[in-house]
């Protein structure tokens, strides 16, 4: 169990049943009066926003969350399929589940996959990953258009703005937290 | 932590806060830190080493000093509070404290009024803050400052008045989330006139008995000051000190015993008022910090 004066960001905690992580946490005491600790959580499974007042004698059961690092082997329809690499155990998560990740999810990727009382809730993908352009419209040497950036397709489908000297078949990297463009990779 | 620019500015700030109180022919004192005893507030949870409290405040030696004869006397101490630790507290923090025999709140609100102008003044003539903006930026500090009671706050800015917010035991939330930012934001403010259930320590105010001549100081929704008129009547201050004996007793299991040297010397005084002034929260304000841990020598991130 935690106690109020436990909580800080990114402490993680279970309410009614779902885990919760602080993503903004104030301690305040007005003169002559009780400890109050404001939190602001986020549900890690629904992504839903929590805004919270807790006082000294309030308590929380620790949220059960362990980490495996899987690799992601295909997806059929909504199901994206992982292996865990040291005892071969596989399981599939969900299209929503993933959410903005299955844009930079390739075969053989490692990530961490994030397990909520036994099922898997989430799953950390590498901050940088190099995707290959598939689709790109070929870069008129002298356009005066004056556009800074164009659109691209890469293998995964995704769709991104990058400067127009990018062509297909040209390896990028982007960075997976912001889903933009950083620079183009020579291998 | 601060760097060397930010330690000078620091020891200046104490200096000019001695200055002042010397130029108001205070006498500062100094008590000790380790204490047999302690006023009983059943908000505050004291710290213990090897038997004894860490003080809280410096308020009983003072008042008991005041009571002997001083007439007014000032402090800069370290006080510890434990388990009180964010943006705003450290466990351990240098307190401002003075009292005037012979006076009353009011005074001591025109005191915050000329010590935060004469801080300003010095900070100001040495340079900048850190930051490169002028000390307590962008609030006026010419005075008299608004003062608003706390029921006309709780008017204005709560969700629910007063008499409510007490009854349905939610006060102190509705203060924090819906009145204290609202004080403050641009020249300091003076939350005064507490329901007398918040001030174990405070006297009536004679013309309405249902609060207590206590005052907060606000500057940008900051709590900086608290203040009050001295219950100088060793009778009902034991009473309210029993009922806060009882309560600490009912919530956290603890015994403490009742300050019966401080009840004593408290019956020599006629009038007297007192405040505790957060210094490394005013020194934080004034030179534009935005966390408490910025402004002080060490925090606890230090080690």
């Amino acid at each position: 169990m935690y106690n109020a004066s436990d909580l800080r960001k990114g402490l993680k905690v279970q309410i009614d049943g779902s885990p919760y992580i602080v993503t903004d946490f104030e301690f305040s005491k007005p003169g002559k009066g009780q400890a109050l600790y404001r939190c602001k959580m986020r549900n890690m499974i629904s992504g839903n926003q929590l805004v919270k007042t807790y006082r000294s004698n309030d308590k929380f059961e620790k949220a059960d969350l362990a980490e495996r690092k899987m690799q992601f082997l295909y997806h059929q329809e909504d199901e994206f399929h992982f292996m865990d690499t040291d005892n071969y155990e596989q399981l599939f998560i969900t299209r929503s589940q993933l959410g903005d990740n299955i844009n930079f999810l390739i075969d053989n990727m490692e990530v961490e996959v994030l397990f909520f009382d036994g099922k898997a809730i989430d799953v950390s993908i590498p901050t940088f990953v190099n995707l290959e352009v598939i689709k790109a419209d070929p870069w008129a040497k002298g356009d005066t258009s004056g556009n800074d950036t164009k659109p691209v397709t890469v293998q995964t489908g995704y769709e991104i703005q990058v400067p127009p000297f990018v062509e297909e078949g040209d390896r990028i990297q982007i960075d997976t937290r912001t889903g933009q463009y950083v620079t183009r990779v020579k291998e | 932590m601060l760097d060397q620019a930010g330690l000078h500015r620091r020891a200046l700030f104490f200096r000019q806060i001695r200055e002042f109180f010397f130029q108001g022919d205070f006498l500062e004192v100094d008590t000790p830190q380790r204490q047999p005893v302690a006023i009983p507030e059943s908000a505050i949870e004291l710290f213990v080493a090897d038997g004894q409290y860490l003080q809280s405040s410096p308020e009983l030696c003072m008042k008991r000093i005041l009571a002997r004869g001083s007439e007014r006397i000032f402090q800069l101490c370290r006080c510890f509070r434990k388990g009180e630790v964010g943006r705003l507290h450290l466990e351990e923090f240098q307190l401002l404290e003075w009292y005037r025999r012979g006076s009353d709140y009011r005074q001591l609100m025109v005191d915050c009024e000329h010590l935060l102008a004469h801080l300003a003044g010095a900070l100001a003539a040495d340079g900048p803050s850190p930051s490169g903006l002028p000390p307590f930026a962008g609030i006026t500090l010419q005075g008299p400052w608004p003062r608003l009671t706390v029921a006309e706050a709780f008017a204005a800015f709560s969700p629910l008045p007063l008499q409510q917010a007490l009854a349905e035991d939610c006060f102190d939330q509705l203060l924090v989330e819906h009145v204290e930012p609202r004080l403050g934001m641009t020249v300091p403010t003076f939350l005064y006139e507490y329901p007398i259930a918040l001030a174990s320590l405070a006297r009536k105010k004679p013309a309405d008995p249902a609060v207590a001549e206590r005052f907060e100081l606000y500057i940008r929704g900051i709590e900086l000051a608290n203040g009050f008129s001295e219950l100088t009547d060793p009778v009902e201050q034991r009473q309210r000190l029993d009922k806060e004996i009882e309560r600490i007793h009912t919530e956290h299991g603890r015994r403490m015993v009742m300050p019966e040297r401080f009840l004593a010397d408290l019956g020599r005084l006629e009038s007297a008022a007192g405040i505790a002034l957060g210094a490394d929260r005013l020194f934080m304000v004034a030179e534009n910090y935005r966390s408490i841990n910025e402004a002080v020598s060490f925090s606890p991130d230090d080690f």
